[in-house]
């Protein structure tokens, strides 16, 4: 076991947990941040994990939770202010999700997506994106999204 | 997964010290690879020996006529550096077509070596491009590092430190992607510069390789009809559900020439 420090969604937390411990699993079932999800049984290819660690979008399931000992995470709890981000509104406004399984996962991809590419084109959305599977909408609703909060943004 | 204990040093120093006091050590930075293994009970290290945190291994300097690139530093900080698109713009493109972002955010140039996955696309990159690989130890020309599937010239406990890569005159790195995990079915860097002119292959057989046959005609006429008749045998190529070693054969040829005409 090892006690680590870990700020996520601006909070600290020291919590002791095994090696093995998976980033996505301490997430969930220690902090109870159940708006991180798993989609593929942790195989590292559906992307529904993604969470921004130091800012950055990675598969919290390809991570062990004490890698992020004494790191910032951002999950999808902490993505929202008094208002959801225009990245948010936009999925609402554009149907970019049925089920909404993945969208946790994209929206944290997006987010960091959007800040290094603030002016994208379809195909530099659909090239962000090939980490993140979505199996209801086929897609044509989720760039539609990012493009639109790419125009809000600017 | 089994359990295991976890280190992460500060310095090059404590990482080989902790390496060398554990039972059966394994060295990581991103985990790209080494944690699906561990997940599926195929690796079971006794320690862990996290290199992430180490200051002095992350980093993309120009320096003379090379590039030199620390171990830990990520896909995506290759692919996004300034000196590395202005001065080796093939292989900051080779860095932005692995995996996906979330994997360029985490995955390291020194693990992808040192893994050698025989579809990776970074030993194509090095060999193509004359790398030189920098260790705790010595100086290892690509060449001589990468010497068969998952399997390199690094000694028991030896740490890559960096690698240091010749500006070429021109260069190009042309992938025929595995759609789902975009590892290189086949892929092809083709280079010509101070290391001379060099066309080395990845995905297609048991490691990465070179065609000296290409490199010959290239040599003399540095065009995609210049080995336009040139082969490999698919004898020994990787076969797969994905695709045969004939078509992997007949898909380096393709792939040279692209990245011949890419690289113009």
């Amino acid at each position: 076991m090892k006690t680590i420090t870990v700020t996520v969604n601006g909070a600290v937390y020291e919590e002791t947990v095994s090696e093995r411990m998976l980033l996505v699993d301490f997430l969930r079932e220690q902090l109870a941040l159940t708006g991180t999800h798993v989609g593929c049984t942790y195989e590292g290819v559906c992307g529904a994990c993604t969470i921004c660690l130091d800012g950055e979008a990675v598969k919290s399931c390809l991570m062990l939770a004490v890698q992020a000992d004494g790191h910032s995470i951002t999950t999808v709890e902490g993505l929202a202010g008094d208002k959801l981000t225009p990245l948010q509104q936009a999925f609402i406004e554009n149907h970019g999700l049925q089920c909404g399984f993945c969208t946790s996962g994209i929206l944290m991809n997006m987010s960091e997506f959007l800040e290094k590419n603030p002016n994208p084109s379809d195909d530099d959305i659909r090239h962000g994106l090939i980490g993140n599977l979505c199996r209801c909408t086929g897609y044509v609703h989720i760039v539609k999204a990012v493009r639109a909060a790419a125009a809000v943004g600017r | 997964m089994y359990n295991f204990n976890y280190y992460r040093p500060l310095s090059l120093e404590e990482a080989a010290q902790v390496l060398s006091a554990a039972s059966d050590g394994k060295l990581m930075s991103g985990g790209m690879t080494l944690i699906p293994t561990l997940k599926q009970r195929l690796a079971n290290p006794s320690d862990l020996v996290d290199l992430s945190e180490i200051a002095d291994l992350s980093g993309i300097e120009a320096k003379g006529d090379t590039v030199v690139i620390g171990a830990t530093t990520t896909h995506a900080e290759v692919a996004d550096s300034e000196v590395v698109k202005s001065q080796i713009p093939a292989l900051a493109a080779l860095a932005e077509s692995i995996g996906d972002p979330q994997v360029r955010n985490r995955g390291t140039i020194g693990g992808s070596i040192a893994n050698n996955d025989p579809a990776a696309d970074y030993p194509a990159g090095l060999l193509g491009l004359g790398a030189t690989i920098k260790t705790d130890r010595r100086q290892i020309p690509a060449d001589d590092f990468f010497t068969g599937m998952f399997e390199t010239a690094l000694e028991e406990g030896e740490i890559v430190t960096a690698v240091s890569v010749p500006i070429p005159k021109k260069a190009a790195y042309a992938k025929f992607p595995n759609p789902a995990s975009r590892y290189a079915i086949v892929g092809v860097m083709v280079a010509q510069g101070p290391a001379g002119t060099r066309v080395a292959v990845t995905g297609a057989g048991p490691g990465v390789f070179r065609v000296a046959k290409m490199e010959t005609a290239l040599e003399k006429n540095f065009s995609a009809n210049a080995i336009e008749g040139i082969s490999v045998p698919a004898k020994g190529l990787n076969a797969d559900m994905h695709a045969s070693a004939d078509y992997r054969a007949h898909l380096v040829g393709v792939m040279a020439r692209r990245a011949v005409t890419a690289a113009g």
